[in-house]
This record gives C-alpha cells, sequence and structure tokens, in this order.
C-alpha cells in the first residue's frame, strides 16, 4: 500500500501521509477549514460538522476532520454546497444556545460566537430552543462552573476527562433533544469525581465550562481600607497572562505584571516561588528522611514518595487511590505554605492584624480554589488563603482597572517572600519541581552541584508523558554514607492519564522509583486550567520556553541558595526544616474518598 | 392478485428438511466461489441501505485477522417494521445457517445476535436453537459460536457502527467512517453486520443458486422482500413479495380503496401520495423522484381520514427523542423541523417557512454523520413537499 496520498484542496496540489485527515492537509497548504469540536489536544469526534467539505463523487458532504485523506480525492472547501450548509450548522448550534453574549464571561474568546459572527448568522432563522432548565448554573464546586444554556455538545469536556485525565467526572446522557453533558446521576460538580483541574474549561469553546469567579470578592477587599490585600503569583502566570493583554504566546511579563498588581491596588505583590523555594527544601528533607529510614533504619515508610503540589492530582489520588495516600509528600503546596505564612510570619514581621491580611493567590489553576477551601488548611488560625484567582481572572481585574499593560515600567516583587531562585520558576513547567528538587538533594548528599550542564536536568524536561532519570550518587558527604552508590531513580508524569500509569506500578508492587512528580496538567502548570484559551501543544511549548529562559536569567539557581529562604529558618522556622513549626504550618494530611 | 404481488415465500418458506444441510453444503465449498455467487446474485442489504451484501462479506474476508465477527442486525427498531421478529420466530434456522455461512466464509469464530429489547420474550426460544446449531457447527467443523445481545432500546443502535458500541459497551453512538465495519468493526476486528433477513437471503442464494435468485426482482433489485404492511389497510401483515411492483399494484390489493399516501420505508422513508402511486416502483433505484427507495420493508398506508400534519409530527416526535444527539444537524434538525411545522400552524411563522425548512432537510441529509441523520428529514421532504397545504392549514 502505498504510504504517501496525492489529492487535490481547491484545486492544488498535496501530499500527505496515509492517514493524514483533510483537515491536516488543508492546513498544510494553509487553507484553513473552520472547526468546534475538533481540538488538536483530543481525539476526532467529527460530530459538529462545521468542517464539512465537498469531495468529488461522494453523495454526502464529508467531515474534513474525521475523513482521512485518499488518492487522488478532489476536494473543495468553499463551494456555496459547503458555504451553505456550514452557514446552517452554525445557525442551528445557535439556535439552541443561550445567545446572551454581552454577559458571558467567554464573549470576545468564544468560538461559536467568532463562527456566528464570520458566517454572519442571522438570529432570527431557527426559533430557540434552549431549555428552561439548563439555565440553572451548577454553581456547586469551588472551583467549577457549569451552565448547560451555552453547551453546544462537542464533548471536548468529556473527551478531556476520559481521554487525558482518566478521571470521567463528566459524560455524555440522554440522546436526541435531551442529550447533554452530566455528571453521574446528574449530581452536582462537588459531588462527583471531579477533580478540578479546569483541563474541561481550557478545552470548552464557549461559556458553558468556567472557573468560579471569585474577583468581585477581591476588589471589595481592595476597596476596604482596613484590609491589606497581599497577592502572590505563581510561576506560570507570568509566562502566560501575556497572551490576555496583547503578548504572543510565551512572553514573558514579570515585571510588568508586578506593576500592574500594584497599580491595581495590592499592598503587596509577593511571589509563590518564594514558597516553591521553601517547598524544595521541605519536601528535599521529607525525601531524604523517608530514604534514611527505609535504608538505615529498615522501616516500612511509603516509597516512592510523590510530589503534592499539584491539587488536582492529589484530589485524583484520593478518589482514585485512596490506600495509596501514605506515598503523597506531606508538604502543602507552595500557595498554601504562602497563606499560611502570610498570616503568621508575614503578619508578625509587618505588624498587620491577621485577620485583616486578605491573602490571594494568582494561579494557573482552576483546583487551586478548591484546595484554598479545604476544611485543614487553616493552620494560621485562619483560612490560609482566602481567594485563588486563575490567570485569566487576573487578566480581567487588569483590563478592568484600564492600566495600559503594555506601557507598564517593570516593577520587582515586594520583599520578605519575594524572594526567588531558578529552581522556584521552573515549577511552572513538568519535570521542574522534580528538577529543582535534584538540584537541592543531590548538593545536600554531596556537598557538589547536580551532575548536569549548567545545573538543567534536561531528561526530566519536554512535554513526554512520562520521563525518567536516575542520578548515580557518589563521593557521598559522611552524613549521607548510606546513600552511597545508590542510584536514584525519579520519574515525572504530567497529565492524569500519565499519573494513573504511574499509580498501577505503584499498586502493582513494580514501581522502580524512589521520587515521582506528578502534575495534573498536560504540561504542567504551564497547560493548567486557569490559564489563557486556547491552550495547546504549541503554546505550552512556548510557555515552557520562557520558564526555562527565566531560570537560566536567575543569579540564584537553587532553592537552598534563597537569602530569604535562610533567613526564615533563622528568625521563624528556627526548628528547621520538618521542625514543629513546619510541620504545623507547612505541612497537611489528606482525605480519602469515593472512587464514585 | 398480478404476479409480482404473489407471495413468493422465499424468506419464511419451509425449511429444508434436513436441517443446516445448506450449511453443511457451504462448509464444501470454496470460500471465493460462495462470495462470487452471492455478487452474481445481486443481494442487497435488507435492513434498508442495500448494499450489495457479496462485497461486504468480500471485503471481511480479505483482511487477515485472528479475531473476526458475524452479527445479525435485529434491532428492528423502524416504525411499522416488524418482519424480522417475524422471521426470528418462524426461521430462525435460516438466520442461523446465515450467519454460520458467513462465518465460515469470512473466518469469524463469534457471532452475535443483536437483538432488539423488546423483543426478549424470543430470547428463550432463540437459545434453544442457538445450542442445536452449535452442535451442529461442531459436527460440521466450524469453530463458530453465537450469543445474544439484548439492545436498550435505542432506535439509533439499528445503525451498524452504533450497535458495535453498544456491544462493547459504550454509548449508542454512529463512528465515523472510514475506517469500515468491514476492517475494523466490534473490538476494532473485521466484522459484518447484516441484517436479519439479508442473512436469510445469503442463505437462499447458496441454497437456489445466484441465477434463480436473480430471476426474481428487476434490474437493481433482485430477490424478494418482506414487507411489513399496516395501517389503513384491512390486510395488514407480513408479506414475502417480489421486487419490482409498482406502488399502484400494491395499493390496489393492500389498500381500503381510500388510500391518499403511502408511507415507505418506515418513518425515515418516503411519503408517496396518491398521484405518484403508478409512477413509483419498490426496489432499491426504483426512481422515487430519482430518490433510491428505502427498503427495510414498512409500507404504512394512510386513507382521507388522516391528517398528513399530525403523521408527521408523530414521526418528528420520534426523531427528536431517537437521535443519538451527538451531531448537530440531527439532533437541532429535528427539533427544528417539529417547531417549525408547529409555528406555521399556529400561524406564528409564515408558510413561506416551510421553505426555509426543506433547505434545513437539505442540510441535514448531506452533513449527517450516519445513515440514519442523513434519512431522518425524508419523512418531511416527501410529506411537505406533497401534503403543504396540510400543513398549513
Amino acid at each position: 500500500m502505498e504510504n504517501i496520498i496525492s489529492l487535490t484542496i481547491n484545486g492544488i496540489d498535496v501530499s500527505v501521509d496515509r492517514g493524514t485527515s483533510i483537515l491536516e492537509a488543508a492546513k498544510k497548504i494553509n487553507i484553513r477549514i473552520p472547526t468546534l469540536c475538533y481540538h488538536e489536544d483530543l481525539c476526532v469526534a467529527g460530530n459538529c460538522r462545521v468542517c464539512v467539505v465537498e469531495a468529488e463523487g461522494y453523495r454526502t458532504l464529508i467531515a474534513s476532520c474525521a475523513t482521512p485523506c485518499e488518492q487522488g480525492m478532489k476536494i473543495k472547501t468553499n463551494t456555496p454546497k459547503v458555504r451553505n450548509a456550514r452557514r446552517d450548522l452554525i445557525a442551528l448550534l445557535v439556535s439552541e444556545h443561550n445567545t446572551q453574549c454581552t454577559t458571558c464571561y467567554r464573549s470576545t474568546n468564544c468560538e461559536l460566537q467568532a463562527l456566528a459572527s464570520e458566517y454572519n448568522i442571522d438570529n432570527d432563522i431557527y426559533m430557540s430552543i434552549l431549555k428552561p432548565e439548563h439555565l440553572r448554573i451548577d454553581k456547586s464546586s469551588w472551583s467549577i462552573e457549569k451552565d448547560d444554556s451555552k453547551c453546544v455538545r462537542c464533548q471536548r469536556c468529556v473527551r478531556t476527562c476520559s481521554e487525558l485525565q482518566h478521571v470521567n467526572a463528566i459524560t455524555v446522557a440522554h440522546k436526541g433533544k435531551d442529550m447533554k453533558i452530566s455528571t453521574f446521576m446528574d449530581l452536582p460538580m462537588n459531588e462527583v469525581v471531579c477533580v478540578n483541574c479546569g483541563q474541561c474549561v481550557i478545552h470548552c469553546p464557549t461559556g458553558a465550562l468556567t472557573e468560579r469567579r471569585y474577583y468581585d470578592d477581591i476588589w471589595n477587599a481592595i476597596g476596604d481600607e482596613k484590609k491589606k490585600v497581599i497577592i502572590n503569583t505563581a510561576p506560570s502566570v507570568r509566562v502566560a497572562i501575556g497572551e490576555m493583554l496583547g503578548y504572543g504566546p510565551g512572553a514573558s511579563v514579570t515585571g510588568k505584571m508586578v506593576s500592574a498588581l500594584k497599580q491595581i491596588g495590592f499592598n503587596m505583590v509577593l511571589d509563590t516561588n518564594y514558597t516553591a523555594d521553601l517547598t524544595i527544601i521541605e519536601e528535599g528533607n521529607e525525601l531524604l528522611m523517608r530514604l534514611k529510614k527505609a535504608l538505615v533504619n529498615k522501616e516500612e515508610v511509603a516509597l516512592p514518595m510523590i510530589t503534592s503540589c499539584s491539587p488536582g492530582w492529589v484530589k485524583f489520588i484520593e478518589h482514585m487511590y485512596p490506600d495509596k495516600l501514605a506515598h503523597l509528600s506531606t508538604c502543602k503546596s507552595p500557595q498554601q505554605m504562602f497563606g499560611a505564612l502570610s498570616k503568621t510570619y508575614l503578619a508578625e514581621k509587618m505588624g498587620i492584624e491577621p485577620e485583616n491580611i486578605v491573602s490571594v493567590a494568582a494561579m494557573p489553576c482552576a483546583a487551586k480554589k478548591f484546595e484554598a477551601n479545604r476544611p485543614e488548611m487553616k493552620s494560621s488560625g485562619y483560612q490560609d488563603i482566602d481567594a485563588g484567582l486563575t490567570t485569566r481572572e487576573i487578566g480581567h481585574m487588569i483590563k478592568q482597572a484600564g492600566v495600559d499593560f503594555k506601557e507598564l515600567i517593570d516593577s520587582d516583587f515586594d520583599s520578605l517572600m519575594g524572594d526567588s531562585t531558578g529552581a522556584a520558576v521552573i515549577f511552572g513547567a513538568t519535570g521542574g519541581v522534580m528538577e529543582a528538587a535534584l538540584r537541592t538533594a543531590y548538593e545536600i548528599i554531596t556537598g557538589r552541584d547536580v551532575p548536569f550542564e549548567k545545573l538543567n536536568i534536561t531528561p526530566v524536561r519536554g512535554l513526554e508523558g512520562i520521563k525518567e532519570a536516575g542520578i548515580l550518587i557518589d563521593n557521598c558527604l559522611p552524613e549521607w554514607n548510606f546513600l552511597e552508590g545508590v542510584e536514584l531513580k525519579v520519574a515525572v508524569a504530567h497529565g492524569l492519564k500519565n499519573a494513573r500509569i504511574i499509580m498501577e506500578q505503584i499498586e502493582a508492587g513494580t514501581s522502580p522509583y524512589h521520587f515521582i512528580e506528578v502534575m495534573a496538567c498536560p504540561g504542567g502548570c504551564i497547560g493548567g486550567g486557569g490559564q489563557p484559551i486556547p491552550t495547546n501543544d504549541d503554546v505550552r511549548k512556548k510557555r515552557i520556553k520562557a520558564i526555562y529562559d527565566e531560570d537560566a536569567g536567575k543569579p540564584i539557581r537553587k532553592s537552598h541558595e534563597n537569602p530569604e529562604i535562610k533567613k526564615i529558618y533563622e528568625e521563624f522556622l528556627v526548628d528547621g526544616p520538618l521542625g514543629h513549626m513546619s510541620h504545623k504550618l507547612l505541612h497537611t494530611h489528606y482525605t480519602k474518598r469515593n472512587r464514585y | 392478485m398480478s404476479d409480482r404481488l404473489k407471495r413468493v415465500d422465499v424468506i419464511l418458506g419451509n425449511y429444508h428438511p434436513e436441517k443446516y444441510k445448506i450449511l453443511a453444503g457451504a462448509m464444501e465449498r470454496p470460500n471465493k466461489d460462495i462470495i462470487q455467487d452471492l455478487i452474481d446474485s445481486g443481494l442487497k442489504g435488507r435492513g434498508g441501505a442495500g448494499f450489495l451484501t457479496g462485497l461486504k462479506w468480500k471485503f471481511a474476508a480479505q483482511v487477515p485477522s485472528e479475531e473476526k465477527y458475524v452479527i445479525c442486525n435485529a434491532d428492528e427498531g423502524e416504525p411499522g417494521t416488524f418482519k424480522d421478529r417475524e422471521i426470528l420466530t418462524k426461521v430462525p434456522r435460516k438466520v442461523l445457517s446465515g450467519m454460520g455461512i458467513c462465518a465460515k466464509v469470512i473466518g469469524a469464530k463469534k457471532g452475535y445476535i443483536y437483538l432488539r429489547g423488546e423483543y426478549k420474550f424470543l430470547v428463550a426460544q432463540l437459545n434453544d436453537q442457538i445450542d442445536e446449531f452449535h452442535t451442529y457447527c461442531d459436527k460440521l467443523g466450524l469453530d463458530f459460536r453465537v450469543e445474544i445481545f439484548l439492545g436498550s432500546g435505542a432506535y439509533v443502535c439499528g445503525e451498524e457502527t452504533a450497535l458495535l458500541n453498544s456491544i462493547e459497551g459504550k454509548r449508542g453512538e454512529p463512528r465515523n467512517k472510514p475506517p469500515f465495519p468491514t476492517n475494523e468493526g466490534l473490538f476494532g476486528k473485521p466484522t459484518v453486520v447484516n441484517n436479519v433477513e439479508t442473512l436469510v437471503s445469503a442463505m437462499m442464494v447458496c441454497k437456489i443458486g445466484p441465477d434463480q435468485f436473480k430471476k426474481l426482482g428487476i434490474q437493481d433489485s433482485h430477490g424478494s422482500k418482506l414487507f411489513s404492511v399496516s395501517g389503513d389497510t384491512p390486510r395488514a401483515g407480513i408479506y414475502d413479495l417480489e421486487f419490482g411492483l409498482s406502488l399502484e399494484e400494491f395499493v390496489k390489493e393492500f389498500g381500503d380503496g381510500d388510500t391518499k399516501a403511502v408511507q415507505v420505508g418506515g418513518a425515515s422513508g418516503f411519503c408517496v401520495p396518491r398521484k405518484k402511486f403508478s409512477q413509483t416502483t419498490i426496489g432499491y433505484k426504483a426512481g422515487l423522484d430519482g430518490d433510491n427507495l428505502p427498503t427495510g420493508g414498512s409500507m404504512m398506508l394512510f386513507n382521507s381520514s388522516r391528517s398528513m400534519y399530525h403523521v408527521l409530527e408523530n414521526y418528528l416526535e420520534f426523531f427528536e427523542e431517537e437521535s443519538c444527539g451527538q451531531c448537530t444537524p440531527c439532533r437541532i434538525g429535528c427539533q427544528q423541523l417539529k417547531k417549525g411545522i408547529d409555528a406555521v400552524k399556529r400561524g406564528i411563522r409564515p408558510p413561506e417557512y416551510l421553505d426555509q425548512l426543506l433547505k434545513l432537510t437539505e442540510t441535514m441529509k448531506i452533513t449527517a454523520k450516519c445513515g440514519l441523520g442523513q434519512s431522518v428529514a425524508n419523512s418531511f421532504s416527501s410529506i411537505v413537499e406533497n401534503f403543504r397545504e396540510e400543513m398549513i392549514y
């Protein structure tokens, strides 16, 4: 069988590999075919039919996303027949849609709106068949709002939840006119296995799935003179928020972001990276402690140890592997460490009453909202983090405040909890936590830098689903002699589909690793459910590059060398990593949940 | 009764006195000969789509695979069709013989009868037949086992790829084609899905030979066909008739003297008004205004006491529920058609809105994902075109 297929599209010859879809072949010769249910991250559904094209000799039009090219095909993408059909299909979708676009969170960033505008749909052709019961928005979840009146039934969310995340919290229910995207037994979102990762949100073409928004509360707090509103910004926000504010993907706008947040009224703009560095110290020591217990004391400890900074991942393991929670590091995520310290250490140092502090986090994440509201996250005596806002919400706030973002002059983070290292920045990309941890742990054990050029542990970088590395430990410092000759084996997984593979190994007792990093979202936080839309592999790669460029440009690139981190262990966490204070403020416990 | 209206009883006729004789005969013949006979006979799928059965078997036979499947589609759900039930009740052995021959030809070891959920009452007697069939398979050296799979009541699962998904435990939604089931069918393996009656006809080809089979019917439409006759008729029932009869002949025989329309092919078929009876012939390409005449075998007769508006409304109500809902034109199109005729009837939209809706049926026919979605609007377009006044007044 020939493996190169030649065909013509709009009279232009094109040759592609066997199996290539007509849509992809057209893209190759710069012919854009409109789509709606298609998403490059997901398997092909072919159910919206918007991408239909005409093929000579075919009775019907064919869906270009779902039809592989065949030898000698003659495709036309822009005939009257195609245009009329496409316009009709879009008009049908509009007739099923809640078209109150002016009040929609996704207005101007909605794929249906864009199609309707491009094809100049006459809203009056078809009568609205929007069902009144679909107007009830499910706001039960801390993280995600589900508005069926905006749903176009493309099933991108369903495919995301099953294929990318192996969660299956949302699925298709009923048929015909009653067909809708629903949950198990149509339960509210907060009562199902949803892990709040928000991947459905960034794959939704419309406003049917959005993050629950909290920025109005924050505006009110900013307007309240009694309150000190503090924000910490996650590493991946600075390389993505530019996309909301006039930049292309991969623009690193850290300084402008800090300026903007100060300008719109946050009293202090601090860095989640600071607590990312702190996480490395605590988590690195926790790993070494577990290894010591296992190798020296021969105690039963849960190995491999798995990172716990991704709240979507944490809820996933709580639901799916409740008997394996001991494998999770007890470290809180950087957001929650920040919250606890902001209302204790920072409050004390700055002389502010903790009840007057509103601690906000700017996150690439939908699950951070749920995490902030976990009942156990009150170790400061208050709710440690008052609100986790997504990159998108922050972008909206900056726009609402009338800030001319591109014209801003760069500012630095405020101090005390604003210093950070390159090791913290890379938390934003898959493999980053692992790389940061290894830079520190290896040095603790051997007194030397990790044996990688310029500290860049490249085997754990990139978009491969599961990455592995092994580092041979030799010439240990005397205290760590028990690790002499041990090959420290690590793995990195991103996307919960890959996390499941890792967990199945652990369940089977075949996991060869000591330490595993898991991030719920494909690409890590730069691809998080709270990031600007669209997010796809091309965008992910650009954001990742920006992250590593930030790291490379940092004067300090190892967490344990962060001067403010040294300071907090001298002044506040005086009994050191894993000590009493850090146990109280920086570590947590987990909850067994049901699979259904 | 005219010649073509003679009951030919090819399908429902008596069994061969010796059980599984035809299957035994087929076991002795080379596969390619059987396939060639089927192709020569011109046998087309009796479920309605009318694909050449011989070709389907040939495609599945060509694909190398350890695992293959034969599926008997008994999800008889088209409104007004009830012939498969009769076949499975009266001559189940013929169906199993057809499956056995197909299994031998394509190299399948496993078969399913996908039985409409409402036909649950047939399960026990069918299982008895299947048990007996298995003993004959063993005797004949055919490594083949058949199992009944009960559907759950979705009309769309009669569509072959939705049926496959249903057996796999997935939502009964049609798949994208290609790949076709003969290449990647059940569990991704080469699969032949044939209607109950098709399997019997295939067996009949083996029994009487392609030449004899071909003598029945007309050009492009060979053999006989079971018709489920219902509606305003004194002679409702199932008839084994030859292809090629005109609707005029048919109505003369089955009508009540006042027939104003015949719905041919069920709810997804075409409505033929009295004035077109004489020019309409029943067969695969019998030229109903150039359209293929669907051949599931449902013939519903309506007399002048019937409101065609209500007939259409009833069909549309059926389809807006029974569309699987995944693709835009079928899911929303059916709802718009129903809402549309209601709006015209009530004067909310002008009569010309019917023309807009007719354009919509064109879109649905050329953009829907599966054969069902492409045909749901047939009844709409044929009823609205022929009975426009009834839609308005």
